[in-house]
């Protein structure tokens, strides 16, 4: 039994970790087994994140993250969640692998999943042309014509980064303004290999083994057109990812979990949320990082006010070797 | 980083398209993270069904020749080969269980 298990591990879930293990409650970190690090392992070069000042991979940022929190006594756990029962004091978790960990406080910090088109080839051909990870793909459409749906930070992160393979890189956009930071913009409107298409809907993609094409429809006209790419790369969004909580959480209805004001607190006491799965706003690496810190804080709360011979019965933390390192650490 | 043997351009006939086994082939690259997740996945797939699928790696920065024969768009991508043909394609990264399923035919 543990006094918190934290299920995610992107900034959200391994910021909570941090503070969890530092106020020695032990924190148990279930990361997933493919998505371990969550959003920020698909992306190349960060350049906002604080106290990075010449930039950091975001692979590189999630593995100091996850180091950070093992530093103070976090356990790491490569699985997934198949069942979450969040009801009555003890909260259930059960992995992929069949083990069940017990724990006093849950902190779900599980971020979102991309958003499809849900266009009827679109399955069919992921993996196929379809993608949803420039930075994965991108590798394989050197000297070719693709295109990318979208108009956030995401898909400019992802025209910009595909420009260094492809020839041709068109951004289809349902409007004819973006939502993208002005950076990110600017980045995009001043490489001469994208090609922005405005108030357009993908409606179509075309194929029998590989995407030879795109179907258009003009949002205003209402006209049809055919674009011909060998690829195309999907960034509209994404969508919190709560299948493990529905019918126990409160959910709103933009899809995030309910959590009380400013606090992580849902409506299952004990059970506090973090990060992308709250927040249908901002949804930046450093606010999920200060969610993670505020669940994290929440929790240790919680815990604080359960009877001590409940809490006693946790996994207590490891002790900890190389703490001399810095001596004025628990001023911080 | 990993067991799985690496096979290249110049020994993929050898090692996968002559081979009497069963071979999946990953197709992978250092840059690419959901494939260093699946990677230790495969490893235990491959140590627990040693009997019935032999799993090897292939990295598409180094061996771009086989990469585009197999017309690759998104790795991690994973082929079964059977008496040189590929018998199944398997794409993205997934959790233990479910790489397990898709290849269910192979382990049984």
């Amino acid at each position: 039994m543990r006094q918190v298990i934290i299920i995610g591990s992107g900034p959200a879930g391994y910021t909570a970790a941090i503070y969890a293990a530092r106020a020695n409650l032990a924190p148990l970190v279930i990361a997933s087994s493919v998505e371990a690090g969550g959003e920020l392992m698909k992306t190349t070069e960060i350049e906002n994140y604080p106290g990075f000042a010449a930039g950091i991979q975001g692979p590189d940022l999630m593995l100091e993250m996850q180091k950070q929190a093992e530093r103070f006594g976090t356990e790491v756990v490569l699985d997934d969640v198949t069942d979450l029962q969040l009801d009555g004091q003890m909260k259930k978790v059960t992995l992929g692998n069949g083990d069940v960990h017990e724990a006093l406080s849950i902190v779900f910090a599980t971020g979102s999943a991309y958003r499809k088109l849900g266009l009827p080839d679109e399955e069919r051909l992921s993996g196929y042309g379809v993608s949803w990870c420039a930075t994965c793909d991108g590798f394989f459409f050197r000297k070719k014509t693709i295109a990318v749906v979208g108009g956030g930070d995401s898909a400019m992160e992802e025209a910009t980064f595909l420009t260094k393979f492809a020839d041709k890189v068109y951004v289809i956009h349902r409007k004819d303004e973006l939502r993208a930071s002005k950076a990110m913009q600017e980045r995009a409107f001043s490489d001469p290999k994208i090609e922005f298409v405005w108030n357009s809907a993908v409606t179509g993609i075309t194929g029998s083994e590989l995407v030879d094409g795109i179907d258009l429809t003009d949002t205003v006209t209402g006209a049809t057109s055919h674009l011909d790419v060998s690829g195309l790369f999907i960034a509209i969004g994404a969508d919190p990812r709560t299948h493990l909580v529905h019918g126990q959480l409160d959910i709103n209805p933009d899809g995030t979990v309910v959590v009380d004001g400013r606090s992580s607190r849902t409506n299952i006491t004990g059970v506090f949320a973090a990060g992308d799965v709250i927040d249908p706003t901002y949804r930046q690496a450093v606010t999920a990082a200060g969610s993670g810190t505020v669940a994290a804080l929440d929790a240790e709360h919680y815990l604080a006010s359960l009877p001590r011979e409940l809490v006693a019965g946790a996994v207590q933390p490891a002790r900890v070797e190389e703490v001399e390192e810095k001596p004025n650490e628990e001023a911080a | 980083m990993s067991a799985a043997t690496e096979v290249t351009d110049a020994n993929f006939e050898e090692l996968v398209i002559n081979s009497k086994d069963t071979i999946m082939v990953d197709f992978w690259a250092e840059w690419c993270g959901p494939c260093r997740q699946v990677g230790p996945i495969l490893d235990q797939i491959a140590s627990e069904n040693a009997d019935k699928i032999k799993i090897v790696k292939l990295n598409v920065d180094d061996n771009p020749q086989m990469a585009m024969k197999y017309q690759i768009t998104s790795i991690p991508a994973m082929k079964v080969f059977r008496g040189g043909e590929v018998v199944k394609t398997v794409i993205g990264a997934k959790p233990k269980p479910a790489l397990e399923s898709d290849l269910a035919e192979f382990l049984a």
